[in-house]
């Protein structure tokens, strides 16, 4: 099996589909010529002609208003935004079409395609190239969010991504992209979306996360176990739909709860899980559950991200408190 | 002039030519010896600048940034056709125009670096921090200049973009509002051929960028953007015809982005090495230097002491940046809001609990 990174492993998946199905085509700002600038889709355009691989003129809103209108003509478009930050010039065609079609016609025009949007801080980048909005886009009814947090995971999800009927955002980490190398399949394979993984069991606290956090997670969750604490860490990978069905089964069983994502605090992933585990577990609950997240506040340029990127240090802490609340 | 060069017939206004000489003498600028030689000496230290910036990226004393090579004469020629009361909406490689302006090539640096602080410049009230969102700039600048109409003013605007940024919807709403409302609004766009990978000709059919300006009812004109005088002399105009109530102008610098688009890019993967040295003979500074040389205002003493001078400013703002290492804590939530809401003094006190932990630790 050959070992992959998370740039290897999604574009082995656009490789796949673009071979697969005709009604594949992969655009976006620079991917065409220079495969991307992080190089996802590097050589696609040599192998796959300018036709199915091409660059467009710099516009988000019509990047995935075109999108809509070739995905209602019958094709599968896979398309890039640049960077999570510069999905905003996009969010008028997302949240008043993209998102409605299916409903608003009643299932006769249907959006399948899939917007690859990298995401994430932690790597001392530009203003508005380390944004983590997926909040803002899985509260958006009709679309839904996938991240993953590993190849293995990346590969599948997208392959699932691209044959799913609704619009799919598929959140690459880009921390993740060349941290490390996986055994990744050659051929084909497919992860369900809206299924959790239970990455890690444990007895004692639910620690939940995903993408890039999730290495941050794991590194937490061995400082724990030092401490002599067990923690059961789930990846969720699909934000929208979201697993429920793990997570409470977890809590029930560790009774503790902490979520950890980088976006802000405030109406984010990690209360909308603190909200469902309440709505169905409360009682299993022995403490209040903790939200490890990024503060209110726009993400800081690189010399003040260290105090907004939760750290495994601070993970540690936090499980730490939530071990020793009273039962 | 701005009639006379028709963009729909495809004229470009060109004053100073590669060899240094002046090709065209109706529109020349009247500048006085000093003030030609003050400008070759702007660009120049945004030269120096910018080329020391990328080593200094290269060093990792600061992050990834925007170079600006080949593009001063645009920069330069057109921050020196404003008043200082006017205002200026950057884009982000426009570093002549804001040295120009008064910005320093401290907080140049310092923004680099990743600080909030560097995105403003001390004392400079009129000149917004750079816009990384591509064209999203061109709505403010429309805004402004809306602003100043209704209080009276007689000031400009002058908006900076890319190429690329004319693909945006901003682009198309920015220039209709000013167009519909006779904002005082310089719309300059700095074709340097590029946005990042993507060539010009696949941005846009249009022939030429300033042609766009005709369907929202403004001028328009191309101008050599690697021509000192010539992006003088139309934003001199512009500026005359925007300040004086008639409404926004449209100016496309015919440029060249002679370096990568950020430190992080490698333009041999979209671009022929032929291209990058057709365009090399064209740099801006070349060909001002030879005519200034020409007329006896420079020689290589006076540009090794310029040089010298602008590279010693640098050095020193970079030390001087060297110095500043962490965003404090409070000041990440100071600025939010007017008033900081309860959610961020939870928040604050819950991270600094976490830091006392550690520091105990
Ligand atoms: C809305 C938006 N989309 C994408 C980007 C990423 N990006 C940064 S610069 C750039 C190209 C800009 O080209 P152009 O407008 O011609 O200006 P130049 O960089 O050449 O000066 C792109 C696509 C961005 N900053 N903003």
């Amino acid at each position: 099996m050959p070992a992959m990174n998370l740039v290897q492993a999604i574009q082995s998946a656009l490789d796949f589909k673009l071979g697969d199905d005709e009604r594949v085509l992969v655009f976006g700002e620079d991917v065409g010529l220079e495969g991307g600038v992080f190089r996802v889709t590097q050589g696609l355009q040599e192998k796959y002609g300018e036709r199915r691989v091409f660059d467009t003129p710099l516009a988000e809103s019509v990047i995935v208003g075109a999108g809509l209108g070739m995905a209602v003509a019958g094709l599968r478009p896979v398309l890039e935004i640049q960077f999570c930050g510069f999905i905003y010039p996009a969010m008028n065609q997302l949240v008043t079409h993209v998102s409605r079609m299916r409903n608003r016609s009643r299932g006769a025009f249907t959006v399948p395609l899939v917007i690859r949007l990298p995401y994430g801080g932690g790597i001392q980048a530009l203003e508005l190239h380390s944004e983590s909005m997926e909040a803002m886009l899985a509260h958006i009814p009709g679309l839904k969010v996938v991240i993953p947090s590993t190849p293995y995971d990346a590969k599948g999800l997208l392959i699932s991504a691209i044959e799913s009927e609704d619009p799919v955002l598929f959140m690459e980490p880009k921390k993740v992209y060349r941290a490390f190398r996986q055994e990744v399949p050659a051929e084909a394979y497919r992860i369900p979306l809206g299924k959790a993984s239970v990455v890690q069991s444990g007895t004692r606290l639910t620690l939940v996360a995903y993408g890039a956090m999730m290495r941050v997670a794991r590194q937490a969750v061995e400082l724990a176990a030092q401490e002599g604490l067990s923690v059961e860490l789930i990846d969720l990978r699909s934000i929208y739909p979201l697993d429920t069905e793990t997570l409470l089964e977890s809590v029930k069983k560790t009774g503790r709860l902490a979520v950890l994502h980088e976006g802000p605090t405030s109406f984010g992933v990690a209360a909308e899980i603190i909200a469902r585990v309440n709505e169905e577990a409360l009682y299993w609950l022995e403490a209040p559950p903790r939200r490890i997240t990024g503060f209110d506040t726009v993400m800081p340029l690189p010399m003040g991200e260290q105090h907004y990127m939760p750290t495994p240090e601070r993970v540690l802490y936090e499980l730490i408190q939530l071990h020793n609340q009273a039962e | 002039m701005l009639t006379s060069y028709d963009p729909l017939k495809g004229k470009r206004l060109q004053i100073l030519a590669e060899s240094g000489r002046i090709v065209n003498r109706k529109h020349l600028p009247e500048w006085t010896d000093e003030a030609l030689v003050e400008a070759y000496r702007l660009m120049l230290r945004a030269r120096v600048a910018d080329e020391k910036a990328l080593l200094f990226q290269r060093q990792k004393r600061i992050h990834t940034l925007p170079v600006n090579k080949g593009q001063e004469a645009a920069a330069v020629g057109s921050a020196l056709a404003l008043e200082p009361a006017d205002w200026m909406v950057q884009s982000y490689r426009e570093l002549g125009a804001v040295l120009q302006k008064g910005g320093t090539i401290r907080n140049h640096l310092l923004y680099f670096k990743g600080s909030e602080w560097g995105s403003v410049h001390p004392g400079l009230p009129r000149l917004l921090p750079l816009s990384v969102p591509i064209g999203s700039q061109i709505t403010h600048a429309a805004g402004i200049g809306h602003a100043i109409r209704y209080q009276g003013g007689s000031e400009v605007v002058i908006c900076y973009f890319g190429d690329g940024g004319t693909s945006q919807g901003d682009f198309h709403e920015g220039l209709n509002w000013a167009a519909v409302f006779k904002c005082p609004v310089i719309f300059f766009c700095m074709n340097n051929q590029y946005a990042i990978s993507l060539n010009r000709r696949h941005q846009t059919a249009s022939a030429t960028l300033a042609q766009k300006a005709v369907a929202y009812g403004m001028p328009g004109i191309q101008v050599d953007g690697n021509d000192l005088l010539a992006v003088h002399a139309a934003t001199r105009a512009a500026a005359e015809h925007v300040r004086s109530g008639q409404g926004p102008v449209l100016i496309e610098a015919y440029t060249y982005r002679m370096g990568p688009h950020t430190t992080a890019d490698d333009p041999s993967l979209y671009r022929p090495k032929e291209e990058e040295e057709e365009w090399a003979p064209r740099d801006p500074l070349l060909r001002l230097r030879l005519h200034l040389e020409s007329r006896g205002l420079w020689d290589s003493a006076r540009e090794d002491e310029s040089r010298a001078a602008a590279t010693a400013e640098t050095d020193a703002a970079m030390r001087e940046v060297d110095e500043l290492h962490e965003t404090p804590l409070d000041e990440i939530f100071a600025h939010q809001y007017s008033d900081r809401p309860a959610e961020l003094r939870r928040q604050q006190a819950a991270y600094e609990a976490y830091l006392q932990w550690k520091e105990a630790r």
